[in-house]
């Protein structure tokens, strides 16, 4: 019995102690430190890593691992992103949970910190939840679908029937891992042979050196494949390309070669339907469609300093009878339900705008956030500034 | 006595007053030209209307390092008399040595030995032009972070020449012997018709107003009145080819053609008169134009920034000297001699602000003159509540910095640039980047006060516990300050990114920057809450924002990515790596066991104690 009370009264102990370090200032310190040392690193990093393996492998992670040259190790060396702001997150709450009392003088205090778990929330919602896409439009040219500039999807199109296609998109990461793609309303196997992340492709005829191709039908026959590193260029995109096989109840129909590099879908045919294969941007379809009217690239005179893009747009959603135009330019985008469109870039001598189409419930908290920190810190450094001026007359 | 007192401050004043104001009353005595009038002409370039006084200043700071032409390159000139010289008296501009080749290996390329001197005439270059432009060539293959101080040398070079040629060829094609009367032929003779040939101007004229039209460097040639869209001003050849083909010659063609002949035949009087003229047509239709032109030729003869340079070390020579006699007397002087800087500072400021129509901040350059304005205001702030002449000095130090790190950032040309598309937004310049940069300003003050504390503390018995107390506050307010302006200024940002492409934060390397402040500035007031320093220790992390500040300010920059990278500055990159590793040397200073201090600034220990430590 007295053994119980002991055991209890240590776990007591242990968890009042493990209650004040997390909210001691001292691991706030210790935290802010490390987060300067994960930004700094992961600063310099860009440089060879690109900044979007860096977002992944620094700040929405849990541990930067290091591996030594010529080893398969991975030792970690700093706490991520994620780990740091939960950490610093627990802090917080235990600090004030600690210590609250609400008097006039702590008002500020309490406001600001509120206000930084707000934005620490609000980032880790953002990271989770937002989604970023892009569309690109021809002058003339209507799409109700906005693309991923960094993710790759294999399409196969059924086309037998003239009014509608049927399409099943299988996401590159599925590509990556499966060696065999089964899907109910497919009548065949898909069998992945080879896949490359980033490639370089030359016709055959160019290339008197290269090895006999994996493809046996389409295109890919008469081009030579290479594998290259992924890009890091925030400017360059990877081309993917796959070998995949076609295989039916009856046999092998063929291997053919798929490919960001090859924009043409490839036709065949099974059982009495016909397919198409195609290597795509991964598309993500809205209920409303834009049309480009018209795009406008201002300069200063005598420069090619631009001064201003512009994308002059037609709205059309039958679910919610709008047919408008809308102008999107820098600094000035389009919201509309949920998305918001933004004036990214041109491409094609001005003929063609580019969109970052942009999805983000959790938008709304970094402003909230933003201004209770501001609210915080101005009351109570003017709180100090008073004080000190009063102090200093008397 | 009070009266004195007063008198000698307001003499110090006028004194100061009379050095910034001089250069106005400093005519150009060594011509009878009216190069000053001549150097207001509103001319376009770089998409901003500017007086030709800036164009001259900035192609011979691109040219030649410096505003002025020196004796010992040739006959001494002020830019404006360079220039004029090269449009319109080019074979007397080519021998002036004004080309400055330091690098052995580039003058190896070129044939010459280091015999030959540093300093070259377009003359001695125009043999080697071929091997100029191959050398570039082969250089510029090459990316730009990774090209060799020779390749990065001959690029330089080729540009510098490429300007020269262009702002010879920029009011009239070089070599022409009478340019007026060149245009009056050209009125008599050519009957304007839609097709150039039909008109019955030779092929070689036409050809000749084609290479103008492409080669001028600037549009001298203003829109016909009433319009006024930039758009619409023209090069001197464009002008005189659409003469050719639609009729109605542009009378500036005939003023500039009038003033190059004038100039080329040494007719003082008939220069002159063909400036006014010309002036007084362009009061008329373009009066605004003018006035901004104006006030942009007399701002670049004030030079500003330069006279505040100057009284800022006045300022630190005299506030340091109060450290040591008369105290009261020398430190105010030093304080109302700190005001006479700042307010020519802020004037500086404010006409720059008036002639970009833009909020203090645009560029790497103008965020220096505003760290430097924003430290020497705070500076001035706390030297009116303690009055121990440290705020002056260290206001003065920072200022006097910050102003040099312009100076030399302004090496690249024109600093008053056109906004890019997405920067082209006064509301956010105006808050995000002024709230930043008041974070810098801020977060570097509180560096330069713990500096004075740990030179004085460690170097010399001067600091008392007084002042060291006072220090302390000073630096710990400076540090809320500086929390408070970068964490808003950086939130800012983030929603000014969100605004304009979706995206609060992207983890771009100044976003990144700017966020280190912050949590540097955080992680120094958390330490002092939680005691986990005391006050040499707020020092110590105080000098350590400054590594934080110039990292952030100039360092991510020099990685050469992300969204705010305003170009590769590789000549920097030396000096911020001493500077940071000055600044680790003075923390290390900081962090010596107190009884290796000169000074006694450890309150909590007795006098005892310490003499039992530093006998042992």
């Amino acid at each position: 019995m007295s053994t119980n009370t002991l055991a209890q009264s240590r776990a007591l102990d242990f968890f009042k102690r493990l209650f004040r370090v997390l909210s001691s200032l001292r691991l706030t310190v210790v935290c802010l430190g490390l987060a300067m040392l994960l930004i700094f690193f992961g600063t310099l990093a860009q440089v060879h890593l690109g900044i979007h393996a860096v977002q992944a492998r620094y700040f929405q992670s849990l541990f930067i691992f290091w591996s030594p040259p010529g080893s398969d190790w991975k030792i970690p060396v700093l706490p991520g992103g994620y780990l740091l702001g939960t950490v610093l997150l627990i802090n917080l709450i235990a600090a004030h949970a600690a210590r609250f009392q609400f008097s006039r003088k702590k008002a500020g205090i309490i406001l600001l910190h509120f206000g930084v778990i707000l934005l620490l929330i609000g980032q880790l919602l953002t990271g989770l939840m937002a989604q970023e896409s892009q569309l690109r439009l021809d002058e003339g040219e209507t799409r109700a679908y906005s693309e991923a500039p960094r993710e790759t999807e294999l399409a196969v199109i059924d086309v037998t029937n003239p009014d509608y296609d049927q399409v099943v998109a299988i996401p590159e990461r599925v590509l990556a891992r499966a060696s065999t793609i089964q899907q109910p309303t497919l009548p065949f196997t898909l069998k992945i042979h080879r896949f490359l992340p980033n490639s370089q492709l030359v016709m055959r005829a160019q290339d008197a050196l290269a090895s006999s191709s994996e493809a046996t039908n389409g295109v890919g026959v008469n081009v030579a494949v290479s594998e290259i590193p992924r890009t890091v260029k925030d400017d360059e995109r990877d081309l993917v390309s796959v070998f995949v096989e076609v295989e039916t109840m009856q046999g092998a129909l063929g291997t053919w070669l798929v490919s960001n590099a090859i924009s043409d879908p490839q036709p065949f045919t099974s059982n009495g339907r016909t397919f198409e294969l195609v290597m795509r941007q991964r598309r993500f379809y809205k209920q409303f469609a834009l049309t480009l009217l018209n795009f406008t690239h201002d300069r200063y005179a005598g420069t090619d300093i631009p001064k201003n893009f512009s994308s002059r747009i037609r709205l059309i959603d039958f679910e919610r009878n709008e047919n408008r135009e809308v102008l999107i330019s820098m600094n000035d985008p389009l919201r509309y339900r949920g998305f918001t469109f933004y004036q990214s870039g041109f491409d094609n001598d001005d003929k063609t705008t580019i969109l970052q189409v942009v999805k983000n419930p959790a938008m709304i908290l970094p402003y909230i956030a933003c201004g209770l920190v501001a609210l915080g810190l101005v009351t109570q450094f003017s709180m100090h500034l008073t004080g000190f001026v009063k102090r200093r007359k008397t | 006595m009070k009266k004195t007192r007063s008198l000698v401050t307001w003499l110090i004043v006028a004194a100061s007053a009379i050095f910034v104001l001089a250069p106005l009353f400093r005519h150009e005595t060594e011509s009878a030209f009216d190069l000053r009038d001549f150097g207001r002409l509103p001319v376009l370039l770089n998409g901003r209307i500017k007086p030709l006084d800036t164009v001259a200043r900035n192609s011979l700071l691109i040219i030649h390092g410096r505003q002025t032409l020196r004796a010992e390159y040739g006959q001494p000139l002020s830019a404006i008399g360079w220039l004029a010289e090269l449009m319109m008296k080019p074979e007397q501009a080519d021998q002036q040595k004004i080309f400055v080749i330091r690098n052995p290996e580039t003058l190896a390329a070129l044939g010459w030995n280091s015999d030959a001197g540093k300093y070259f005439s377009f003359r001695q270059l125009f043999l080697h032009l071929e091997d100029i432009e191959q050398q570039a060539g082969l250089a510029q293959k090459v990316d730009a972070q990774l090209r060799s101080p020779f390749q990065r040398d001959i690029i330089k070079l080729y540009e510098r020449v490429t300007l020269y040629h262009r702002l010879k060829n920029s009011l009239q094609v070089s070599g022409t012997e009478d340019f007026q009367k060149e245009i009056e032929e050209l009125l008599k003779t050519v009957r304007p018709a839609p097709n150039p040939m039909d008109s019955g101007i030779s092929s070689d004229a036409l050809r000749r107003y084609a290479f103008l039209a492409e080669t001028g460097y600037f549009f001298p040639i203003p829109p016909v009145p009433p319009a006024s869209d930039p758009h619409q001003w023209r090069k001197m050849g464009e002008s005189i080819l659409s003469f050719v083909t639609a009729g109605n010659l542009h009378p500036a063609v005939q003023a500039y053609a009038a003033m190059a002949t004038a100039f080329a035949a040494g007719d003082a009087g008939a220069f002159n008169a063909a400036v006014a003229n010309y002036g007084g047509w362009l009061r008329e239709h373009f009066a605004p134009r003018v006035r901004k032109a104006d006030v942009e030729s007399v701002f670049n003869s004030l030079q500003p920034f330069y006279s505040a340079m100057v009284i800022y070390v006045l300022v630190f020579i005299l506030a340091c000297a109060s450290w040591l006699v008369w105290p009261q007397i020398l430190g105010r002087h030093a304080l109302s001699l700190l005001i006479v800087a700042f307010v020519v500072h802020s004037a500086g400021l404010g006409i720059r602000m008036y002639l970009e129509g833009r909020p203090p901040v645009t560029n790497l350059y103008s965020s220096a003159v505003f760290i430097g304005w924003g430290s020497v205001l705070l500076g001035i702030v706390l030297e009116r509540f303690y009055r121990n002449g440290i705020g002056s000095a260290t206001a003065a130090m920072v200022g006097f910095i910050t102003l040099l790190i312009a100076h030399h950032l302004s090496m690249d040309g024109d600093t008053m640039e056109m906004m890019r598309a997405v920067l082209d937004t006064n509301g956010w310049l105006a808050t995000h980047v002024v709230c930043v940069t008041l974070g810098y300003a801020s977060t570097f003050l509180a560096g330069f006060l713990a500096l004075t504390y740990i030179l004085r503390g460690s170097l010399t018995s001067s600091l008392n516990q007084e002042t060291a107390r006072a220090l302390t506050r000073m630096v710990y307010g400076i540090v809320c300050f500086a929390t408070l302006f970068s964490f808003v200024g950086t939130i800012l940002g983030g929603i000014w990114a969100d605004q304009s492409w979706g995206r609060f934060w992207g983890w771009d390397p100044k976003e990144n920057g700017a966020l280190l402040i912050v949590l540097w500035n955080a992680i120094i007031l958390h330490a002092r809450w939680g005691g986990l320093v005391k006050h040499r220790g707020l020092m110590v992390m105080a000098l350590f924002g400054n590594i934080v500040t110039s990292w952030s300010w100039f360092g991510v920059n020099m990685l050469g990515i992300g969204l705010h990278s305003y170009g590769f500055m590789e000549s920097a990159f030396p000096w911020l790596i001493g500077f940071c590793i000055s600044q680790l040397a003075l923390m290390a200073l900081g962090s010596l066991p107190p009884h290796l201090w000169r000074s006694s600034v450890e309150m909590q220990r007795p006098a005892s104690a310490r003499a039992v430590a530093a006998t042992s």
